[in-house]
């Protein structure tokens, strides 16, 4: 598969292969940090954190414990978190605990420059506010299903159903 | 194993999520190999929250990534990245070279102070030595010019050797006196004597053989300082004959006979 391939090489410190899964991950990955820190010039420094990281750590990765995206996901959730925690931040930010990634995508304005933009407003529109939390927390939190069940006050079943159903949702309006 | 009802548990959401353990990661990934089905989903589902994750970022992947492409100093073929890549090594290179060059112009530094230093003492050192040689020299210019003198006075044929024997006890000591009646003086050579006992000189004297009378020409109180054991003495005498004896220091009034050494008689005037 090409995507292993590519992996292969980037853990043999192959910088083309690193820019490859950069171009294909780098948008995905500054939304998450974004969505989690709301700041502009603290998620840039997060993301060249997040991928100096990767780099330098990229022989801890294996296809066993799951897909190349979770791992950079992972790290990503992480070091923002991090940051979100860090006293300095605390001290120049209003309370995030409120917001949503749709908050973004609604107030966004480069969205619409974007392929598949117009179709995810379109989603979240349509998306009910269950679909909305449990994507927030499961994708863009990094909340274990555990986690999840509890902080939604639901059976973790019922946590994996939900979820399943947004997605195929999702999906439905970004795949066709 | 109902692969269908597998996918529609949502694991496999959760899966790429990253909400499950290790345990059911390590599951999910041995399914997939056996099944394309779930691998087929697991993609699907990756994709789509890749590009839902992807409309929240703020466009400004590609400014990052050379920022990125700096911190961890890729070498590329774009000609951006390339002056940095470029630029890097160079920096290095001058830095080391640069503290490489002051270190050796600290060591040499240190070197030559050495070297200047060793020199200073080299000079001293020399220069020492040239006046303990001129010194040398001098002295050896002046032993020079006392002994052409001598050779002079020995060569002169107006001069009268005495040769002085060994008396009694000191049959074994000898000495010369070279007489030199125009100028009235005499030379003294006591080479042949013994260094005198503490407490005592030599005397010489001038001796009239009959009546047997003595006249004293002094004491050689320099004795041992002088090298070649000349004395020049003053004699006014119409001497007939020349001896030696061994007196207290400053001398006697008269020889004391017990201590002759040498005795020697002036042969008669040709």
């Amino acid at each position: 598969m090409q995507l292993e391939l590519l992996i292969t090489k980037f853990q043999q410190k192959d910088q083309k292969a690193f820019e490859e899964l950069y171009n294909m991950y780098g948008d995905s990955m500054q939304g998450v940090i974004y969505n989690i820190v709301r700041d502009n010039d603290i998620a840039e420094e997060v993301m060249q954190d997040v991928f100096i990281k990767a780099w330098n750590n990229s022989a801890s990765y294996s296809a066993e414990k799951g897909r190349f995206f979770t791992w950079i996901l992972n790290i990503a959730r992480n070091a923002a978190i991090d940051k979100t925690r860090s006293k300095a931040f605390k001290n120049s930010k209003k309370n995030l605990d409120a917001e949503y990634f749709v908050d973004i995508l609604q107030t966004s304005e480069s969205l619409d420059d974007k392929t598949d933009a117009i179709g995810i407003k379109k989603f979240v529109k349509k998306l009910a506010k269950k679909c909305i939390e449990v994507i927030e927390l499961l994708y863009f939190k990094g909340y274990t299903q555990q986690e999840a069940s509890e902080a939604l006050d639901m059976p973790i079943g019922t946590v994996k159903t939900r979820n399943r159903n947004c997605i195929k949702e999702l999906r439905t309006i970004v795949l066709e | 194993m109902d692969i269908n009802a597998y996918i529609e548990s949502g694991i496999l959401e959760l899966y790429v999520a990253g909400a499950l353990s290790e345990t059911e990661n390590k599951e999910v990934y041995e399914l997939m190999l056996k099944h394309p089905e779930i691998l087929q989903e697991v993609l699907e589902i990756e994709a789509a929250v890749i590009k839902l994750t992807a409309a929240t970022s703020r466009g400004t992947k590609s400014r990052i990534l050379t920022l990125i492409k700096e911190k961890l100093l890729f070498n590329k073929n774009v000609k951006e990245t390339k002056v940095v890549s470029i630029a890097k090594p160079k920096y290095n290179w001058l830095t080391y070279t640069g503290w490489a060059a002051a270190i050796l112009l600290g060591v040499g530094m240190f070197w030559m102070l050495n070297q200047n230093n060793e020199l200073k003492s080299d000079l001293q050192t020399a220069e020492i030595e040239q006046s303990y040689l001129e010194t040398q020299i001098a002295d050896a210019k002046t032993d020079l010019e006392s002994n052409k003198k001598l050779l002079s006075i020995l060569r002169d044929k107006d001069i009268i050797a005495v040769p002085l024997g060994g008396q009694g006890d000191f049959a074994n000591t000898y000495a010369k006196v070279y007489w030199d009646k125009k100028s009235n003086e005499i030379y003294l050579d006591a080479q042949g004597l013994p260094a005198p006992p503490p407490g005592k000189v030599y005397q010489v004297w001038s001796l009239k053989l009959s009546p047997l009378t003595p006249v004293s020409l002094g004491t050689i109180d320099d004795f041992m300082q002088d090298d070649n054991k000349i004395f020049e003495i003053q004699n006014l005498n119409e001497s007939e004959a020349f001896g030696i004896t061994l007196e207290p220091a400053g001398g006697s009034e008269t020889p004391t006979m017990e201590q002759l050494y040498t005795l020697g008689v002036v042969a008669a005037a040709p």
